[in-house]
């Protein structure tokens, strides 16, 4: 017995390569597979973009063709949403929750290994499409019938596909659910959670809420087209508008699943080095919860013009201009946070504030769109492809940067070039605002979206806007290679603490984090967390 | 100059000062106001919105940027230990209530004034199609497809070697924006419009009329519209609707009434006259047939 508990105690034990990053459970290594994934899916989704912004450089055709532009702006969106944004955040939960609420590693440990690995089958699996007779699937993310049942051979792979990306989110979700509340050590109280552990939890619950919906939404669509259902086909009895009804209720909690966390990364990041603990953190627990439950009932403003009643369009226009109210108390106690304290810029504290300056751009014009009669201007132009890229990518990208800056000497043990993230954040910041600023203007003057040519009037912001998306694309060459420099151990040593002003138990051991941390459980000193209102 | 030329110049200019508000333009940055009383309530609730959010963005902004000048470690800044204040959290959650009650009522007001299509005095049926759109005449047999106009039909293929700054009407460039049959509607007239399609769901959008509304297959949606001038206002289909989305404008030729009524008397003799025409032919083959 006692040799038995000193092999399990002997944390240098090493697995072989494939052991390790194939067959392993442990909390970090997926995180880490989970994050490098993102990057990849990043820069396959940019190339994507790229393509777009390439072919509207200037009005008339010249590179693509328009099915192929549509593939684009399809896959794009599936690979940023799904192959992007959403596994970075698992990436993030994994890797760093249990080291915030002192977990030895997941609940679930050998599901985790397989959540992660479905989804490089799943995007194979829909990248493949674009090779196929008849292309990729080219009726836009929201997959909206019957332009979607048009598509060729490609449909089925791509629901499949979608079906795994589900699969994989919602263990990847119970996962978390089931660390949070049953991993957490002796005395971290629920409210004593770190804020990005507490967005985690309650993204969690959307995940597992709506992502069945989804499931539900592109079968029938599969049965439509392959089984003679008539679920949308009006002619057979169904209704087309029934699926948008449907597609929202997933996908607009799927926006809230993709900031939400975003959230709480900005929430650990200010306080740090403001150096002054987060103001109104039980505040900031509350308004999170309220958005969380607000998200369930606002999917209709994403289809102000298909033709509700009044009283519809009314009761979806005030429960969505309320979402205001929460976030703003959010974006009201991040500037607090930073009122009166003793702050320092680093490169993870710019991407913050560059984060809440632009997301609140992009909450300003949401706030905008919400308007049902302005809506019916807004709707579909340029003016929404600028408000919802301000919220994922100056929005939940953004975060993802701060919190990859923030953590990546806690991940790799080395610092990283201050100089080389400074100019990464400025580069990305400049070219991010040249790239989404001007299609504001672009969806007021009356450019629809999805449209891979335009007219004369277009053309100057258009142009500005690729010079834009290519300038923010090639800055991110450089944060890959901060990245890979890290990982690789070039660097000044970090220390455990990392950063003068970190709070909480991620702090507390060694960088980089050995692979085991608190096998037993950490003793909590509520000084060490990175909120105040929590000791009365 | 003398004084009449003066106004002659005047009237030119405000002419096509109207004119240039009406289709989008070069570094234009704005919506239009539109060119009906709806469209001007959307543009004024618009401007509302956009000023309350500036006004909030210059705030919040500025006290994070004094913030950034003021407090900083490296100007000696010393944390404060303060994690809440009540108050404060109190305030900056009410304000916010008010705000939105304030645009919320003209917002509904508008809505409520969108809503209603009743007592029109002309109704349009307006049908999507891949890629074109059909307008029937309501009560007439007036009914055409409208498309893309071929100078910009040719000059969009990939790579035709055209410039689209050679698609021009007059002096105004309409390359997509242009279409062999206009949609005529008279000015000072509530035209209801019923809206609906044939294949997939497209998008009925004329920025300056100050809404869009889907066309959806399989349902009939409704809107309406009064246009104070006459004009030509340009749209594009708004809802993603296949490879040629891009490519079905829509464009409205607002008239005087009176030569709308001539106009439409006109075109629904002729459209009788070629149904009768197309009869006669018709019943001889059959005759033929029956000997
Ligand atoms: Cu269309």
């Amino acid at each position: 017995m006692a040799t038995h508990a000193a092999h399990h105690d002997d944390h240098d034990h090493k697995p072989g390569f494939v052991d390790r990053w194939f067959f392993g459970t442990n909390h970090k290594d997926i995180g880490t597979l989970y994050l490098l994934f993102s990057l990849l899916m990043f820069f396959i989704g940019g190339s994507m973009a790229l393509i777009i912004r390439a072919e509207l450089f200037i009005p008339g055709m010249q590179i693509v063709n328009p099915e192929f532009f549509n593939q684009m702006t399809t896959v794009h969106a599936l690979v940023m949403i799904f192959g992007a944004v959403m596994p970075a955040f698992v990436g993030l939960g994994n890797w760093m929750i249990p080291l915030m609420i002192g977990a030895p590693d997941m609940a679930l440990p050998r599901m985790n290994n397989w959540s992660f690995w479905i989804l490089p089958f799943a995007f194979l699996m829909l990248l493949s499409t674009l090779f196929m007779d008849g292309g990729g699937p080219a009726g836009g993310w929201t997959l909206y019938p019957p332009l979607s049942l048009q598509g060729g051979n490609s449909m089925p792979f791509v629901i499949f596909a979608i079906h795994m990306m589900g699969i994989s989110s919602i263990m990847g979700a119970i996962n978390i659910i089931a660390t949070i509340l049953n991993l957490r050590a002796p005395g971290m109280d629920l409210l004593k959670m770190p804020v990005f552990v507490w967005t985690w939890l309650i993204t969690a619950f959307l995940l597992i809420a709506v992502m069945p919906v989804l499931a539900g939404a592109v079968t029938m669509l599969l049965t439509d087209k392959f089984f003679l259902t008539s679920f949308f086909n009006a002619a057979g009895g169904g209704d087309p508008v029934m699926y948008q009804h449907i597609f929202w209720f997933f996908g607009h909690p799927e926006v809230y699943i993709m900031i939400l966390p975003a959230f709480g990364v900005v929430s650990e990041i200010i306080p740090t080095f403001a150096r002054k603990p987060l103001f109104g953190y039980q505040a900031m627990v509350y308004a999170t919860a309220s958005i969380a439950f607000l998200s369930f009932i606002v999917w209709a403003h994403h289809m102000f013009t298909v033709g509700m009643p009044l009283g519809g369009e009314l009761f979806f226009m005030y429960a969505t201009m309320l979402i205001a109210i929460p976030t703003g108390v959010k974006v009201f106690n991040w500037v607090s946070t930073m009122w009166k304290g003793s702050m320092t810029f680093e490169t993870p504290m710019l991407f913050a504030l560059g984060f809440v300056v632009m997301f609140t751009i992009g909450g300003f014009s949401g706030l905008m769109l919400a308007i049902v009669p302005a809506d019916f201007q807004y709707h579909d132009t340029y003016f929404v492809v600028a408000h919802f890229h301000y919220v994922l990518v100056t929005g939940a990208v953004f975060s993802i940067m701060a919190a990859a800056y923030y953590w990546l000497p806690k991940w790799t043990g080395v610092m990283y070039s201050e100089t080389l993230g400074k100019w990464h954040f400025w580069l990305s910041t400049f070219f991010v605002n040249l790239l989404f600023f001007p299609q504001h203007f672009l969806g007021l003057a009356g450019m629809p979206r999805r449209i891979p040519d335009y007219n004369i009037a277009f053309s100057d912001f258009n142009m500005w806007s690729s010079i834009g998306g290519f300038g923010f694309g090639l800055s991110q060459l450089l944060f890959a290679w901060i990245v890979i420099k890290s990982a690789r151990g070039h660097g000044p040593r970090a220390t455990a603490q990392v950063w003068e002003g970190a709070k909480g138990l991620e702090w507390t051991v060694p960088s980089p984090a050995p692979h085991h941390t608190f096998t037993t459980p950490p003793v909590i000193d509520d000084r060490v967390l990175a909120h105040g209102d929590v000791t009365h | 100059m003398t004084p009449r030329r003066v106004l002659a110049a005047l009237a030119i200019l405000a002419l096509t000062a109207v004119q240039a508000q009406a289709n989008p333009e070069p570094w234009q940055l704005n919506m239009s106001p539109g060119v009906t009383e709806t469209s001007r309530m959307v543009y004024d609730i618009h401007m509302l919105i956009l000023w309350i959010c500036v006004v909030i963005g210059v705030l919040v902004f500025g006290a994070m940027g004094y913030a950034i000048l003021k407090f900083r470690k490296s100007k000696g800044a010393v944390p404060a230990k303060w994690s809440h204040n009540t108050t404060a959290e109190i305030i900056w959650t009410v304000i916010p209530v008010l705000i939105l009650v304030g645009m919320a009522w003209p917002a509904t007001n508008t809505l409520i004034h969108m809503a209603d299509t009743d007592d029109a005095e002309l109704t349009v049926k307006i049908t999507g199609y891949q890629w074109l759109w059909r307008y029937e005449y309501v009560g007439t047999d007036v009914n055409f497809v409208s498309k893309l106009d071929r100078d910009s039909d040719r000059t969009r293929m990939l790579g035709s070697g055209l410039n689209p700054a050679d698609v021009r009407t007059g002096d105004q460039n309409t390359y997509l924006l242009n279409v062999d049959n206009p949609l005529v509607l008279p000015t000072g007239t509530k035209v209801r419009f019923v809206i609906t399609a044939n294949d997939v769901i497209h998008a009925w959008w004329v920025p300056v009329l100050g809404w869009k509304q889907d066309a959806i297959p399989g349902f009939i949606n409704e809107a309406w519209t009064r246009i104070d001038t006459p004009g030509t206002y340009r749209g594009q289909c708004a809802e993603l609707c296949g490879k040629d989305h891009g490519f079905m404008p829509i464009v409205v030729e607002a008239v005087p009434r009176e030569q709308f009524d001539a106009w439409l008397a006109q075109k629904d003799a002729e459209a009788k006259a070629a149904a009768t025409a197309a009869n006669v032919p018709a019943t001889g083959d059959a005759l033929a047939v029956v000997q």
